[in-house]
C-alpha cells in the first residue's frame, strides 16, 4: 500500500462525472438517498444559521448584566427556539438525516435505502415543520426552554407552546420513520459478502442510533400528547392544580431526551471512526471494541435519564441508581476515545482539514465527557445543575462533539459528494477560527456555573460580567468562522479541483464508485475482498519501502 | 508501490455476478413486513410510555381511583374485549385463505373483522356516553379517556386498513398466494391493536 | 540524549501526577464554602478535578504529540504499521476507567450520605402521599405551612435531610419557604416572622420546608453547594448547618418565567447574638405589619392595582416595585397568598 495520495483516475475537468442531478431535483420528492441526504444537510444548515443568529442574540444580551437588549420573556423564547432548532432541526437532521442517508447505502453496497419513499416522506416533514416553528416566533412563542417543563409551559406563551408540541410530534415522526429505514437497511441490505463484523464502523454507530430513535422517540410523543391535553383540553396530567404530577413529565421527557443526546452524537462517533484510519493510514485500533461499545452505549443510554433530575422530586435510591448507570457509560465512551488515539499513534497522519476537525472533535468531546462524569456525581450535580456549568458541558458535547463531527464528515466526504476538492487553506482557517472561537465561548462558562450563575437568565449579578463578555466575544468569532466555510464549500462545489473517485485511497465501499456516485451507486455491485480498514504496511512492505 | 493501491481498489469493485444487469432499475427483496414490525415496536413504545405514566400517577396518588370516581361498569367492556379477541382469530382465517389464493374467503373474513372492529368502536362510544365522569373530572378520568381514546384511534386506523384491503381485493387480481403484503400487514397491525387492548383492559378495568 | 524510553515515561508519569494533584487542589474554581457539607462536596470535586486534569493532559498530549511526531512529511510514502488492536491494552483501558468511575461513585455515595441525602425522613417515597392539604391546592398547602406544630417531626419530603449525626432530631431552626413568580417568602413558624430574606444563625441546624405556589422554582445557595427544586404540590426540603458568618446569594435555579433571572435574594448567616437581635426587630415590626394587613384587607384588595396593594410588602420581600408592577396578572393570587402567609 502506498501513502502518496495519488489520484488514480478521473483527474481532469472532463473526468468529473456529469452531475446526474440538476438543482431542480433537490426541490422534488426524490427517493434517491443521495438527494435526500443533501436535502437534509442543506435544510439543516439553514436552520443552523437561524439557531446561530439566535445564539448571537442571546450572547449579545448577556454582554451586560441587565436585560437591556430584549425583553426577558423574549429572551426566554430566544433560547427556547435556539435549543429546539439546534437539536431537532440541525443536529438530528444533519447526523441521522444527511450523513446516514447519504452514506449507509454506499457503505454497504446497496443501491438505495430499504424504503425510499418513506425516506422522502421523513425528509419532507422537516422543512414545513421548521417553518411552522419559526412562524410561532411571531405568534407568541414558547418560553419554557427546549425542555418545556410544566406547569411553566402551560402558563406562558401558550400559542407558541401548542405549535412547539405539534412541531416536536412531527419531527419525532420523521425521526421514527428515518429510524425504521436505517435499521432495516443496515440489517437487510448489505451485499452478501459483507458480514456484520465487516461493516464500516459508521454502520454500527447508525445501527445503535436507529435503535434509540425507535425506542426512545415514541415516549416523547407520549409525553407531548399528555402535555397537549393539559394545554388545550384543560386536563391535569402534569398540572399540580388539579392533582397532576409535573415530575412524571420530566421522567418521560428525559427518557427520550437523554437517548437523544446519543442520537445526536453516536453518528459522529461513526464518522470519526471512518475518518481517522483513512488519514492516519492505519487500521482502526480495536474494531470489535468500538463496534460493540456503540451498542453498549445505546443500551445504557436508555437507563440513565434521571441524571437530569437529581435536584428534582427524585428519591435518594433513584439518585444513586442513575448516578451509577451514568458513570458506567463513561467506560464504553472511553474505549472509543482510546481506540481513536491508538489508531493515530504510529500512523502517517495527513494533517488535512478533515483530520484536524477529527482531532478537534476528540479534544473537545473529551472535555464534555469529563464534565459529564462530574455531573453524574450526585453531590456535585446538586451544586451545578441548571447552571452555566451545564451549558458549558452540553455545548462541549453538542458543539465540540456533534458540530465538529459534522465538519469532519463534510470535509472528508466533500470530494465524494461533489467530485471536487474543497480548498485546504480556507478549510484550515475555518478550523482554527472554530476551535478557538468555540473554546473562548464555552470554556469560561464552566467557571461561571461553579461560581453561581444559573442558566436561562437574562439578567445576572454584575460580578459575572467579565467572563460573560469573554464568552460573547468568543461567540462572535464562532459566527464569523462560518463564513469561510460557506464560501469555500459553495465555491468549491462548482469550481474546486477535480478529485477523482477515491482521492484519499480509502477502502470502504463508498469510495469504490464514481464521485459523485451515479444514480444507483454502483455500476456493478461490489464484492468485498478487504476489510474496511485494512491499511498499513506489513513488515516486508516496510523493508521494501525503506529500500526504495 | 503506487500500483498496489489501484489493485486493491479494483479487487474491491470486482463484479458480483456476471449475469447481473447493471443498468436499469434494481429491485431488492421486499422488507415491508420487517419494516412494519419495526414500526409497531416504536408504536408500542408510545403505549408503553403512557402505561408507565398511568402506573406512576397511580402509585403517587394517595387513593386510586381518586375518591368519588364512579365505579367502572365491567359488562360492556368485557363483551368488547371478547369481540376484539375473537376478531384476531377471524382475521387470521383471511390470511390462511389468501395463502390458498381464495380471494372470496379473504373478503368474507376481512369483512367480518371490520364489522367486529366497528362494533367494538360503537361499544366504546356507547360506554363513553354513559360514563358519569368527563375528561377533566380527575386524573384517573383523564388517563382513562386518553388511553382508551388513543387506542380507539388505532382501532379506527385498523378498520380503515382492513376496508382498504377489502376494496382493493374487489379489483381483480390484486391479492394472491404470492402477493398479499396488504393482507398480512393489516393482520399484523390488527393483532397489535388487540394486544394493546388486553394490557389496557387489565390496567384500567381490572387492577 | 540517550535516555531509555522507560525512564522518560516514568518521569512524564510522575510529572503528570504532580501537576494533576496540584491543580486538583488549587483550581480556585469554587466560591466560599459556608458549611461543612460544602467542604465535603469540594473535596469530591477536587478529587474529580485531579483525575480529570490527568486525563485531560493525557488525551490532549497524545493528540498534540501525534500531530507532531506522526505527521506525514512532504513526499513521504507508506502507511502506518498494520496494527489492528492489542487485547491486553484494550482490557487495561476498559478496566482503569471502570475502576475510576466505580471509585467516584462510592466516594459520591459516602459524601451524599454525609450531607444527609439518605435521611429516611427525606425519602420521597413517603412524602408523596404525605401532603397535608393534598394536591390541587397549592394555596391550601401554603396556608397550612404556617401552623405546623412546634418541634413535632415534619412530614417527610424530598431533598436533602439531616446528616447521619442529626437524624431523628428536629432542626434547631425551621423555615417554611414559598417560591412564587418571582420572589421568595420565608416564614419562621416557631417565632412568627415572615421575611423576604433568609436569616439563619451560624452553627445551628436549619431546615427549609419548601413549596411553590405557581410553577417549579429551585432554591440554590452556591456557598452551601445546595440546590433543590421547589415544586408546586410536592413538598421538598433542605437541611444544613452553616459555619461561616456572611451574606450569600440565594437564587432561583429553575426556569420560572420572564423574570427568573431576578428571582434572587440573600441568605444572611448571623452570629447567635445578631440573630436574636434580628428576631426581636422583626417581631416589633410584625406588630406594625399586622396593622397594615388589617387595613389592606379592610380596603378590599380587589379594588386596588396589584402594585399598590403589594407596595407595603414589596420592600421586605426583596421585590423591586417595578417587578410588582410587572406581576400584573399574577397580582391577585400573589396578594392572596401573602395575606394568608402573613395572617
Ligand atoms: C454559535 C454557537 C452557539 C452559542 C454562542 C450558543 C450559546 C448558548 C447559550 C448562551 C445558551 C444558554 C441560554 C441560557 O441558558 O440562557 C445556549 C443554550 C443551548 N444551546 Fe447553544 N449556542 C451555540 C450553539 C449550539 C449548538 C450547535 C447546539 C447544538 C445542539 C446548541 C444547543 C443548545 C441547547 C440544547 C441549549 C439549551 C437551551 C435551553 O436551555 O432550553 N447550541 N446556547
Ligand atoms: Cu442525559
Ligand atoms: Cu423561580
Amino acid at each position: 500500500m502506498t501513502a502518496e495520495l495519488l489520484i488514480p483516475n478521473q483527474t481532469s475537468e472532463d473526468d468529473v462525472v456529469i452531475h446526474h442531478r440538476t438543482w431542480k431535483d433537490y426541490f422534488t420528492f426524490s427517493t434517491d438517498h443521495k438527494v435526500i441526504g443533501i436535502q437534509y444537510f442543506v435544510t439543516g444548515f439553514i436552520f443552523y444559521i437561524i439557531g446561530g443568529l439566535l445564539a448571537e442574540g442571546i450572547r449579545t444580551e448577556l454582554a451586560t448584566p441587565d436585560a437591556d437588549l430584549v425583553d426577558p420573556s423574549t429572551y426566554n423564547s430566544m433560547f427556547t427556539m435556539h435549543g429546539t432548532i439546534m437539536i431537532f432541526l440541525w443536529i438530528v437532521p444533519a447526523g441521522t438525516g444527511a450523513f446516514a442517508n447519504y452514506l449507509l447505502p454506499l457503505m454497504i453496497g446497496a443501491r438505495d435505502m430499504a424504503f425510499p419513499k418513506l425516506n422522502a416522506v421523513a425528509f419532507w416533514i422537516i422543512p414545513p415543520t421548521g417553518l411552522l416553528l419559526i412562524l410561532s416566533f411571531f405568534l407568541g412563542p414558547a418560553q419554557a426552554g427546549w425542555t418545556s417543563y410544566p406547569p411553566l409551559s402551560l402558563l406562558t406563551g401558550k400559542v407558541g407552546e401548542g405549535i412547539w408540541i405539534v412541531t416536536l410530534l412531527l419531527l419525532g415522526t420523521s425521526s421514527i420513520l428515518g429510524g425504521i429505514n436505517f435499521f432495516t437497511t443496515i440489517l437487510k441490505m448489505r451485499i452478501p459478502s459483507m458480514s456484520m463484523m465487516q461493516m464500516p464502523l459508521f454502520c454500527w454507530a447508525m445501527l445503535a442510533t436507529s435503535m434509540l430513535m425507535l425506542i426512545a422517540t415514541p415516549v416523547l410523543a407520549g409525553a407531548l400528547i399528555l402535555l397537549s391535553f393539559d394545554l388545550i383540553a384543560g386536563t391535569a396530567f402534569f398540572n399540580p392544580v388539579g392533582g397532576g404530577e409535573p415530575v412524571v413529565y420530566q421522567h418521560m421527557f428525559w427518557f427520550y431526551s437523554h437517548p437523544a443526546v446519543y442520537i445526536m452524537v453516536l453518528p459522529f462517533f461513526g464518522v470519526i471512526s471512518e475518518v481517522i484510519p483513512v488519514h492516519c493510514r492505519k487500521p482502526i485500533f480495536g474494531y470489535a471494541a468500538i463496534a460493540y461499545s456503540s451498542m453498549v452505549i445505546s443500551f445504557l443510554g436508555l437507563i440513565v435519564w434521571a441524571h437530569h433530575m437529581f435536584t428534582s422530586g427524585t428519591p435518594p435510591w433513584l439518585r444513586m441508581f442513575f448516578m451509577i448507570t451514568t458513570m458506567v457509560i463513561a467506560v464504553p465512551t472511553g474505549i472509543k476515545i482510546f481506540g481513536w488515539l491508538a489508531t493515530m499513534w504510529g500512523g502517517k497522519i495527513n494533517l488535512n482539514t478533515p483530520m484536524l476537525f477529527a482531532m478537534g472533535f476528540i479534544s473537545t468531546f473529551v472535555i464534555g465527557g469529563i464534565t459529564g462524569v462530574m455531573l453524574a456525581a450526585v453531590p456535585f450535580d446538586i451544586h451545578v445543575h441548571d447552571t452555566y456549568f451545564v451549558v458549558a458541558h452540553l455545548h462541549y458535547v453538542l458543539f465540540g462533539g456533534s458540530v465538529f463531527g459534522i465538519y469532519t464528515g463534510i470535509y472528508h466526504w466533500f470530494p465524494k459528494v461533489t467530485g471536487r476538492h474543497i480548498d485546504e487553506t480556507w478549510g484550515k482557517i475555518h478550523f482554527v477560527l472554530t476551535y478557538v472561537g468555540f473554546n473562548v465561548t464555552f470554556l469560561p462558562m464552566h467557571v461561571l456555573g461553579l461560581q453561581g450563575m444559573p442558566r436561562r437568565i437574562a439578567m445576572y449579578a454584575p460580578e459575572f460580567q467579565g467572563l460573560n463578555q469573554v464568552c460573547t466575544y468568543g461567540s462572535y468569532v464562532l459566527a464569523i468562522s462560518t463564513v469561510p466555510f460557506l464560501v469555500n464549500a459553495i465555491y468549491c462545489a462548482y469550481k474546486g479541483k477535480p478529485a477523482g473517485s477515491n482521492p484519499w485511497n480509502a477502502l470502504t465501499l463508498d469510495w469504490q464508485t464514481t464521485s459523485p456516485p451515479e444514480i444507483e451507486n454502483f455500476e456493478v455491485l461490489p464484492v468485498l475482498k478487504t476489510g474496511p480498514y485494512d491499511y498499513g504496511d506489513s513488515e516486508e512492505e516496510e523493508k521494501e519501502l525503506t529500500a526504495v | 508501490m503506487q500500483g498496489s493501491v489501484s489493485d486493491q481498489t479494483q479487487i474491491n469493485i470486482e463484479s458480483a455476478s456476471e449475469s447481473h444487469d447493471s443498468h436499469g432499475h434494481h429491485e431488492h427483496p421486499d422488507f415491508r413486513i420487517f419494516g412494519l414490525i419495526v414500526f409497531l415496536v416504536a408504536e408500542g413504545m408510545i403505549f408503553l410510555g403512557l402505561f408507565i405514566a398511568y402506573l406512576a400517577f397511580r402509585s403517587m396518588a394517595p387513593e386510586w381511583p381518586p375518591a368519588g370516581t364512579p365505579k367502572l361498569e365491567l359488562m360492556l367492556p368485557g363483551i368488547n374485549t371478547v369481540i376484539l379477541l375473537g376478531s384476531s382469530l377471524v382475521i387470521h382465517q383471511a390470511d390462511t385463505a389468501i395463502k390458498k389464493n381464495d380471494v372470496k374467503g379473504l373478503q368474507l373474513w376481512f369483512g367480518l373483522t371490520a364489522l367486529m372492529g366497528i362494533i367494538f368502536l360503537g361499544g366504546q362510544l356507547y360506554e363513553y356516553s354513559h360514563l358519569e365522569f368527563g375528561l377533566r373530572t380527575n386524573l384517573f378520568a383523564s388517563t382513562f379517556y386518553v388511553l382508551t381514546g388513543f387506542h380507539g384511534l388505532h382501532v379506527t386506523v385498523g378498520v380503515l386498513l382492513i376496508l382498504s384491503v377489502l376494496w382493493r381485493s374487489m379489483k381483480g387480481e390484486h391479492y394472491g398466494t404470492n402477493n398479499h403484503f396488504g393482507v398480512e400487514a393489516a393482520e399484523i397491525y390488527w393483532h397489535f391493536v388487540d394486544v394493546i387492548w388486553v394490557i389496557l383492559f387489565i390496567l384500567l378495568y381490572l387492577l | 540524549m540517550n535516555i531509555p524510553s522507560s525512564i522518560t515515561t516514568l518521569l512524564l508519569g510522575i510529572g503528570l501526577t504532580l501537576v494533576s494533584l496540584w491543580y486538583g487542589q488549587n483550581h480556585g474554581l469554587m466560591p466560599v464554602a459556608a458549611s461543612e457539607g460544602a467542604t465535603h462536596i469540594d473535596s469530591l470535586f477536587n478529587a474529580m478535578m485531579t483525575i480529570s486534569t490527568g486525563l485531560f493532559i493525557i488525551v490532549q498530549g497524545v493528540i498534540v504529540y501525534c500531530a507532531i511526531k506522526f505527521r506525514r512529511k512532504p513526499g513521504e510514502l507508506g502507511d502506518g504499521a498494520a496494527i489492528e488492536g492489542n487485547v491486553p491494552l484494550e482490557i487495561l483501558w476498559t478496566a482503569i476507567p471502570a475502576a475510576i468511575v466505580l471509585w467516584i461513585s462510592i466516594y459520591s455515595f459516602e459524601i451524599y450520605n454525609e450531607m444527609g441525602g439518605f435521611d429516611p425522613s427525606a425519602d420521597g417515597m413517603h412524602a408523596m402521599h404525605g401532603m397535608p392539604a393534598g394536591k390541587g391546592s397549592a394555596m391550601a398547602a401554603t396556608m397550612d405551612m404556617g401552623d405546623v406544630p412546634k418541634g413535632s417531626p415534619r412530614i417527610s419530603a424530598l431533598g436533602v435531610g439531616a446528616s447521619p449525626a442529626n437524624q431523628g432530631k428536629a432542626a434547631a431552626v425551621n423555615v417554611n419557604v414559598l417560591g412564587l413568580q418571582y420572589a421568595w417568602i420565608f416564614t419562621y413558624p416557631e417565632i412568627n416572622i415572615t421575611s423576604g430574606e433568609l436569616h439563619v444563625p451560624v452553627g445551628k441546624e436549619v431546615q427549609l420546608n419548601m413549596n411553590a405556589q405557581d410553577v417549579i422554582h429551585a432554591v440554590w445557595i452556591p456557598q452551601l453547594r445546595l440546590k433543590q427544586d421547589v415544586i408546586p404540590g410536592t413538598e421538598t426540603q433542605l437541611r444544613f448547618t452553616t459555619n461561616k458568618v456572611g451574606t450569600y446569594p440565594l437564587r432561583c435555579a429553575e426556569l420560572c418565567g420572564g423574570y427568573h433571572g431576578s428571582m434572587v435574594t440573600q441568605m444572611i448567616v448571623h452570629t447567635p447574638e445578631e440573630y436574636d437581635t434580628w428576631i426581636a426587630s422583626q417581631q416589633q415590626s410584625a406588630q406594625a405589619q399586622a396593622e397594615i394587613v388589617k387595613q389592606t384587607i379592610a380596603m378590599n384588595p380587589a379594588n386596588l392595582s396589584p402594585a399598590k396593594y403589594l407596595a407595603p410588602y414589596a420592600n421586605e420581600m426583596g421585590v423591586k416595585p417595578e417587578m410588582v408592577e410587572h406581576l400584573h396578572h399574577q397580582g391577585m393570587e400573589m396578594g392572596g397568598s401573602i395575606a394568608s402567609v402573613i395572617k
